[in-house]
């Protein structure tokens, strides 16, 4: 026993536990609830409206004279204290333990995904010994992934696609026909859309050579983004030619990565004109909340990970080429980024991934549903065939550019 | 019966594939969202910041409120034919004589009392048409709220309150003050 305690790396599990902690209460989960205000504010402008601006802090409510009103960005904590404060009603007629099951099925996995997401490079804290602070760790730099899988795409796919056993349960434990139909089309539509969100990646994988999404990174650091080729390696013929393939393969993994999260023009499962709310339809207060932030979770790991595949993760745009023109050490170095680039690299993802997440919103409030029969043939015969012939054309590109 | 043949638009396969239009969408609501966030489209009134006071038309039909003229004379004689006419049954009327030494001794009465239940009243303005001492008006105020059943109910004192002074009135009494 002894041994075995010895064999485990103190400091490894704790700096684990430090960044499941971090990443998860302080990125994703706000990062979720901004992105519920977000989606609030950006339709109501799209809709000439103005959204939730006046929810601050309630200082009236305390004695004091006046509201502070900070545009309404309290609202997120408002809705969540809401939905705390709701009642929680179970109908009579659901299946208890999966009813209360479902909620969680959908949230665990959308978190769980975040692990294999590269957050940034790395972190140095050798500063802290500035201030006394002593010990080997110090001097390693962190590594900003909480797991450094070498299967990250397929990882995520793999426990992403979990997320539907908890609408499929949901439909089904509600016990109610609404629901039930929302449940069914969740089913078919991820089935269906995995399969083009698999074969999609496949054509990136194939140039990068890599499944582990922190090498996929550093990769795109050094020889430029797959969608934007301009430093490194990426100013060769061939690369160009390629954005070809990348770009379809872009295409098909983002609307694949719609209709995994159900999000609008794909939000068949709980769509409100013909299903009601589909397979929330029986929930109330702090489990439907549940449903409704693994959808925007789902959206931020997707997201990120479309962010981390193409967009070159937390590098940071014309990095190398700044790099070359200036000096300004903007790149990552192997054990060499200070602490302050470790911290712009974060910055420059969770940017992409704002930016991404803004135009998800943008098309939910774009573009009408699409009827199922279009999304079924949509999935099956276009997307799942030019994802297929795209893997193909990739690969004679590539055999013909010898990269 | 005749048949009518529904013309359906031919689309373009790049209109069919959801791609030009796709972008075409995309621009149209960056076009709003661009629009107000420079402030150059109107968008919903922010009530309780700003009022429609200035925007309300002559004849708006606010509450019903009792108004004195320039000579300071509550008008209402308490003849009762609002209360009567009031089809919910908002008016309430108690009439009282007027004591000889006031100065406005010869009109008939005065109200007493007068209330309206401003939780039954419809604001469909016939008690200001009955009026035959144009006593009675509409007036612009809207916003009428109250914690409780009691405090919406309008006294004499709230009316002439809302109410106020209207001039330019025809001053029957006046020759037999």
């Amino acid at each position: 026993m002894g041994s075995f305690l010895d064999s485990i790396n103190l400091a490894y599990l704790i700096a684990s536990a430090v960044k499941i902690v971090f990443f998860s209460f302080l990125v994703i989960l706000p990062m979720v609830a901004y992105s519920v205000y977000a989606e609030r504010r950006v339709s109501a402008i799209i809709q000439d409206r103005v959204g939730p601006n006046r929810t601050g802090i309630p200082l009236t409510l305390f004695g004091g004279k006046k509201d502070i009103p900070l545009a309404g960005l309290i609202q997120p904590l408002a809705d969540g204290l809401k939905f705390l404060l709701k009642e929680d009603f179970t109908p009579s007629h659901v299946k208890k333990f999966y009813y209360w099951l479902a909620p969680t099925l959908v949230m665990v996995p959308a978190l769980l995904t975040a692990v294999v997401i590269p957050f940034g490079s790395e972190l140095d804290l050798s500063w802290l010994t500035k201030f006394g602070v002593e010990g080997a760790w110090v001097h390693q730099p962190v590594a900003l992934v909480i797991a450094d899988l070498n299967i990250g795409p397929l990882f995520t796919f793999a426990i992403a696609s979990l997320g539907v056993y908890g609408i499929v349960l949901a439909g089904w434990s509600s016990n109610s026909k609404y629901p039930f139909l929302g449940g069914v089309r969740s089913s078919s539509q991820m089935i269906s859309y995995e399969i083009a969100l698999g074969l999609s990646i496949v054509p990136v994988l194939m140039i990068l050579g890599d499944l582990n999404l922190s090498e996929i990174a550093r990769y795109q650091d050094k020889n430029g983004w797959l969608l934007l080729p301009f430093w490194g390696e990426g100013l060769s013929f061939g690369r160009f030619v390629l954005l070809i393939p990348i770009a379809i393969s872009f295409v098909i993994f983002v609307i694949s990565m719609f209709a995994e999260t159900n999000r609008a023009p794909f939000d068949l499962p709980e769509c409100e004109t013909e299903l009601v709310a589909g397979y929330h339809t029986e929930y109330s207060s702090m489990k439907f909340a549940l449903f409704f932030m693994g959808e925007y979770a789902a959206m931020i790991i997707g997201s990120g990970l479309a962010v981390t595949l193409f967009l070159g993760g937390w590098s940071i745009p014309f990095g190398g080429l700044i790099e070359q023109w200036t000096g300004i050490q903007l790149t990552y170095h192997e054990g060499a980024t200070p602490w302050w680039l470790g911290l712009l690299h974060i910055g420059s993802f969770l940017i992409k991934v704002v930016g991404f997440i803004i135009f998800f919103i943008w098309v939910r409030w774009t573009l009408p549903r699409f009827r199922y029969d279009q999304l079924m043939k949509l999935g099956w015969l276009v997307f799942f065939e030019l994802a297929l012939a795209n893997v193909f054309l990739t690969a004679v590109l590539m055999l013909w550019f010898r990269i | 019966m005749a048949t009518i043949v529904c013309k359906r638009p031919k689309l373009k396969w790049h209109e069919r594939w959801f791609i030009s239009t796709f972008l075409k969408g995309l621009r149209i609501t960056l076009g709003h969202a661009i629009a107000i966030v420079r402030g150059r489209k109107k968008v919903t009134m922010q009530y309780p910041e700003e009022k429609w006071d200035a925007n309300l038309p002559d004849h708006y039909r606010g509450a019903p409120t009792l108004v004195t003229d320039e000579h300071g004379r509550e008008r209402c004689v308490s003849c009762q034919l609002c209360e009567f006419i009031c089809p919910p049954r908002a008016i309430t009327i108690t009439p009282e004589e007027i004591p000889s030494e006031d100065k406005w001794a010869k009109v008939e009465k005065r109200p007493q009392e007068f209330k309206i239940d401003m939780i039954r009243c419809i604001y469909c303005g016939m008690c200001e048409e009955v009026c035959p001492e144009q006593a009675i008006f509409l007036r612009k105020d809207y916003a009428i709220t109250g914690l409780s059943r009691a405090e919406m109910v309008h006294d004499k004192k709230k009316l002439y309150e809302i109410g106020g002074v209207r001039e330019g009135l025809v001053n029957k009494w006046n020759d037999l003050k």
